[in-house]
């Protein structure tokens, strides 16, 4: 299952550049990157090459993270192809909590990754659908 | 003008034998109660050696946390059913320090505030619209009764609402107000955004209480309202208001006797200073069948005004409140200790240990911003959690403090920690 790292941060100057300066210190690649705002405070959030470790390291610094389930599915990269998966979790009444995309290869590859209730269920609908989700170590090798 | 000349005007002489006979019985019902009862045995008193005023200062004090341990009549000599009445102070939760009335308390209280209210001049011909909280809360129904014992026409509006209480005032001729400080600020410059000039209203007086405030704002108020703004001080150990009061001369509150015996004390020892020194008031109620209360720390400072005001009254004025010996703020009229929001803030496993409190005057109104630092290992990661989380402490602070606090989450260790002596509060308020 994979797992992106969720971080609590005020909404002030330099709280972005703490929490890379800890993944930079020990060489944590970050995919991808998001926040959620909430107006004095968000959330951000890191798809991380070694989450767990990531999520630890965090940790340890006193900063407030913790490690989330996703589902991150394969999608290609051409007009449409968001909208197939989109689709799909309408079909079956699926509600996104929270979402991002990044693409991995030019006009070929993207991943879209999203927070639902129950990810075994959309990862089954997914996949039965002929949609290839990505394991773990598949994502943050990517 | 005098609601009761003769004890007004008394003479000091007499004042002091007046007093002195009603200490006594005061004294000997208090005797009678099971929290003093035991305050005098543990301090070896026979109550039958106070034979002077100053004697008086053989006893010890009485303290709010008496009044909590006491909770609910440990000092209540009179029995259930002689009460009719009881009150609690603001801003407190669980166990909270309540006062009970007899019939002749709520009498005198009223006769009392009515005295007051004459000092400034009111008649049984104005209209008086009591812009204070009804309730618990001592401050609505004590200047109501004393209003209506005078013979005024009284518009129990209680406090918030502003358009009503502007439509109240211009449709029943209001003469007099009865209202917070700050809300008054307020009220005056909605008055004004109605495009209604306040100065042309029938409102002539306002009796400003339940706040500190400054000189400054008073003259604020009376200038933006065109009327005269009195002071008012009370708490509802002693009552409520009406403990002591300004007279037209604005020169102090008369605190009145005949009711309660003035004492004021170095805080810090407890000793007795002299008239006009400054330092922390302590009453003793003279005047309660249903709680005397004997030496009861107020922790307000302030002192004694000893020369005659030109009035006439011949009771001691208490100049203006300084400040206070502890740390109670008191917020949009409401007591609240700093201990009590942490009890709240503590209760919630989601947040730490360290917290902020934040007061600031915004649009002449309270604002309370609370900083709290969330808990890592409550965490989840999802801003839905920490929104409720927010909703949640916010309703539990309102419940305490009546008025809506402004929640904000800290990260983990951005707050100054809890050891030593980490400055929780943060009084903005410029008033």
């Amino acid at each position: 299952m994979p797992y992106q790292v969720s971080v609590f941060a005020e909404n002030k100057p330099g709280k972005i550049e703490r929490i890379t300066s800890v993944l930079n210190e020990n060489e944590i690649n970050i995919r991808a990157i998001t926040i959620a705002d909430s107006g004095d405070y968000g959330i951000i959030k890191l798809l991380l090459d070694r989450p767990e470790e990531g999520c630890d390291l965090l940790k340890e610094k006193g900063i407030a993270a913790t490690l989330k389930e996703i589902v991150a599915v394969k999608i290609e990269d051409k007009p449409g192809g968001l909208y197939h998966v989109a689709s799909l979790l309408r079909e079956n009444n699926i509600n996104v909590d929270d979402a991002y995309g990044f693409m991995v290869k030019s006009h070929e590859e993207s991943v879209f990754v999203f927070q639902v209730d129950n990810i075994q269920g959309a990862e089954k609908i997914l996949k039965d659908a002929g949609f290839s989700t990505l394991r773990d170590k598949e994502l943050y090798l990517l | 003008m005098f609601w009761d000349k003769d004890i007004e005007t008394i003479d000091r002489p007499s004042l002091e034998k007046l007093q002195f006979e009603k200490l006594r019985k005061s004294l000997s019902a208090a005797a009678s109660t099971s929290f003093y009862q035991k305050m005098f045995d543990e301090h070896n008193i026979n109550i039958n050696n106070i034979k002077t005023l100053e004697h008086l200062q053989d006893l010890p004090f009485t303290t709010k946390q008496d009044l909590r341990v006491s909770y609910p009549d440990g000092m209540v000599p009179v029995s259930r059913s002689q009460i009719v009445r009881m009150h609690a102070s603001s801003g407190t939760t669980g166990k909270s320090t309540v006062i009970f009335y007899t019939q002749k308390d709520i009498d005198d209280w009223a006769d009392l505030v009515a005295r007051c209210m004459v000092a400034t001049g009111t008649h049984r011909d104005d209209v008086f619209q009591n812009m204070m909280g009804y309730g618990l809360f001592t401050g609505g129904l004590g200047l109501h009764y004393g209003a209506e014992r005078l013979g005024c026409m009284v518009i129990p509006a209680s406090s918030g609402n502003t358009l009503k209480q502007i439509q109240l005032m211009q449709d029943f001729e209001t003469t007099v107000i009865h209202i917070t400080p700050s809300y008054a600020l307020h009220l005056v410059e909605v008055i004004n955004e109605q495009g209604i000039d306040p100065h042309q209203m029938l409102v002539s007086k306002a009796y400003l209480g339940a706040e500190p405030y400054s000189e400054e704002t008073r003259l604020k108020i009376e200038n933006q309202f065109g009327i005269d703004a009195y002071n008012s001080y009370g708490m509802s150990e002693m009552n409520g208001p009406g403990v002591a009061f300004e007279c037209t001369y604005k020169n102090g509150m008369h605190l009145w006797e005949d009711f309660y015996i003035i004492e004021i004390i170095n805080p810090d020892t407890g000793e007795v200073l002299a008239p006009g020194e400054e330092g922390e008031l302590v009453l003793t109620h003279i005047n309660r069948e249903a709680m005397p209360i004997i030496r009861y720390r107020t922790r307000d400072l302030t002192r004694i005004i000893p020369d005659q005001c030109e009035c006439g009254r011949t009771h001691y004025r208490i100049d203006r409140i300084k400040g206070r010996t502890d740390d109670m703020l008191i917020v949009s009229g409401v007591n609240v200790f700093p201990s009590q929001i942490e009890t709240v803030l503590m209760s919630f496993p989601e947040v730490g240990n360290n917290y902020q409190i934040v007061l600031e005057r915004e649009d002449n109104l309270d604002r309370m911003h609370v900083k709290v630092e969330l808990y890592s290992k409550m965490f989840h990661g999802e801003i839905k959690e920490l929104e409720q989380l927010k909703a949640r402490l916010r309703e539990s602070l309102r419940a305490l403090i009546t008025i809506n606090p402004r929640i904000e989450l800290m990260e983990p260790g951005s707050l100054p920690p809890s050891m030593g002596k980490a400055k929780r509060v943060f009084d903005n308020r410029s008033i």
